[in-house]
């Protein structure tokens, strides 16, 4: 068990070094002057359909996805506690899978209270 | 003769091919070079057919002619646009954050790779058969979102920085149903392996599970960002999105990082839902893939025939149609599970495509996904 895992660390450097060195071809092909570099302010500047842009991006402003962040983490709290009882529940019989509803249904009052309070809506 | 014909068909289905012991081809370190190396090469040569694939594809159905001047039927399309693109001057904007922007790609495509890590290609022939298989695609396919993320705010760029936001919104709704629609294959397979799902499929589970198919479907083409739930590059709202400022191999790495994850989504749909590479006649990696380029075909033919939703709909349709219908589907999985005779697994083909079909019908009767205008 432990060697599979091996095998996904040493796969995740694998894949880390082939991304990054195909950032780095460029790069090594500008020193032999095939890639062009010639930067100048116009080239530089942030597109924005040909407006100058105004002011600075990173500032805060209120996109709408708050609420549905804090119900995420919820409901996927409850997905967590499932996958272990799905593989298990034929072993778990009809006992695991009221203790299983009775869960859901607790989370589903929260989702249906959510939803009454237009925490659901884009707006 | 009809009768012998299925008995045959049967023993074909059912008879697996050979497993490989765990770690073909011979020891620890040749394994995980040979298979480095598969994935890497399939990965990379299957994104370009599937560009070749799209580009042609779409413009068939568009009554276009799409590529066809280099190679014969424009073959060697992919492989011009690489070179033109490793040829390209490598722009980075003043104000942005030049890590950020120079860390982004790397952060968006590694994951993407490392997921085929579990993919098995024939019974056995995996780079690692870990046993939590399902909980590990889940949790790494979401970490690309993060390189989105980081390309978008490091762009400086107003409207990178929405598309990135839009991003993460919908992610963070789509996960909730494509999740639970797994669960429902866990169940009736348990495991989380996903070389074990593909022994377990005796009846390919599309068909024992097609509301699960669907809502995973579903909610699948949003989280890899394909048409119709391209909101966060939709060309004429947000210029080209979170890759506005990328130019070169930079640009190229998320088209890539893009193009992948439809092939993953593509690889683990054949596996979990239509039995991998289980198959008659042909070899079993053959039937692999013969499976995932005909999701991915599915995916171009829905590209091309429905148009972008709006934010808010896209919003709706997760929280107010997939999530609940992805609960009832796992909930009547799991009585199914306990309480159907062993017998008669065929008999739950019917019964499942029908409830799959009423609650679809009702459910979108019930409520609207917000047509006409948008409250601000």
């Amino acid at each position: 068990m432990l060697a599979d895992y091996g095998y996904i660390g040493l796969f995740l450097v694998a894949a880390l070094l082939f991304a990054v060195s195909m950032l780095l071809i460029p790069i090594a092909l500008k020193f032999i002057k095939i890639v062009p570099q010639k930067p100048s302010p116009t080239k530089n500047s942030i597109f924005e359909c040909g407006m100058e842009t105004i002011g600075k991006t990173w500032v805060q402003f209120n996109f709408r996805y708050y609420f549905y962040a804090l119900v995420f983490i919820i409901l996927d709290v409850l997905v967590v506690f499932l996958y272990p009882w799905a593989v298990n529940l034929r072993e778990l019989g009809y006992s695991g899978l009221i203790v299983a509803l009775i869960l859901i249904a607790i989370v589903v009052v929260g989702y249906l209270y959510a939803w009454r309070k237009k925490a659901l809506e884009w707006k | 003769m009809i009768a012998n014909f299925g008995l045959d068909l049967e023993r074909y289905w059912s008879a697996l091919p050979p497993e490989l012991p765990p770690d073909w081809p011979g020891g620890f370190w040749w394994h995980w070079l040979v298979f480095t190396i598969i994935i890497i090469a399939f990965v990379l040569g299957l994104v370009m057919g599937f560009i070749w694939l799209e580009r042609r594809g779409m413009a068939r159905m568009q009554a276009r002619l799409g590529p066809n001047r280099v190679g014969p039927l424009g073959l060697l399309q992919p492989v011009a646009d690489a070179i033109k693109v490793l040829l390209k001057e490598d722009i980075v904007p003043d104000k942005a954050d030049k890590i950020v922007h120079w860390l982004a790609p790397v952060v968006a495509f590694a994951p993407v790779l490392m997921i085929f890590a579990v993919i098995p290609f024939q019974n056995g022939a995996l780079l690692a058969d870990l046993n939590i298989g399902i909980l590990y695609v889940v949790a790494i396919s979401s970490v690309s979102t993060l390189g989105i993320f980081m390309a978008g705010w490091a762009s400086s760029n107003k409207y990178s920085l929405l598309a990135a936001m839009r991003d993460v919104a919908a992610v963070v709704s789509y996960e909730i149903p494509v999740v639970l629609a797994l669960v429902g294959v866990v169940l009736l397979a348990g495991s989380l392996s996903l070389n074990e799902i593909v022994k377990a499929q005796q009846i390919p589970f599309i068909l024992l599970q097609p509301l699960g198919f669907l809502l995973f479907f579903i909610g699948g083409s949003a989280e890899i960002n394909r048409s119709p739930f391209d909101l966060l590059e939709a060309d004429s709202e947000l210029v080209a999105g979170f890759h506005t400022e990328f130019s070169g191999m930079k640009f190229a790495m998320f088209y890539l990082a893009e193009y992948a994850e439809a092939l993953f989504l593509s690889a683990i749909i054949a596996t979990l839902f239509l039995a991998g590479w289980r198959g008659p006649l042909l070899p079993p990696w053959l039937w692999f893939l013969i499976k995932i380029i005909g999701v991915f075909f599915v995916i171009i033919w829905i590209r091309t025939t429905v148009p972008r939703v709006r934010i808010d709909q896209l919003m709706a349709l997760a929280w107010k149609f997939l999530f609940p219908l992805a609960l009832i589907n796992l909930i009547i999985t799991a009585i199914q599970v306990l309480a159907w005779p062993e017998a008669l697994p065929w008999a739950m083909i019917p019964v499942n495509i029908a409830i799959m079909a009423t609650l679809v019908l009702l459910w979108s009767k019930l409520f609207k996904l917000g047509w006409g205008r948008v409250e601000v």
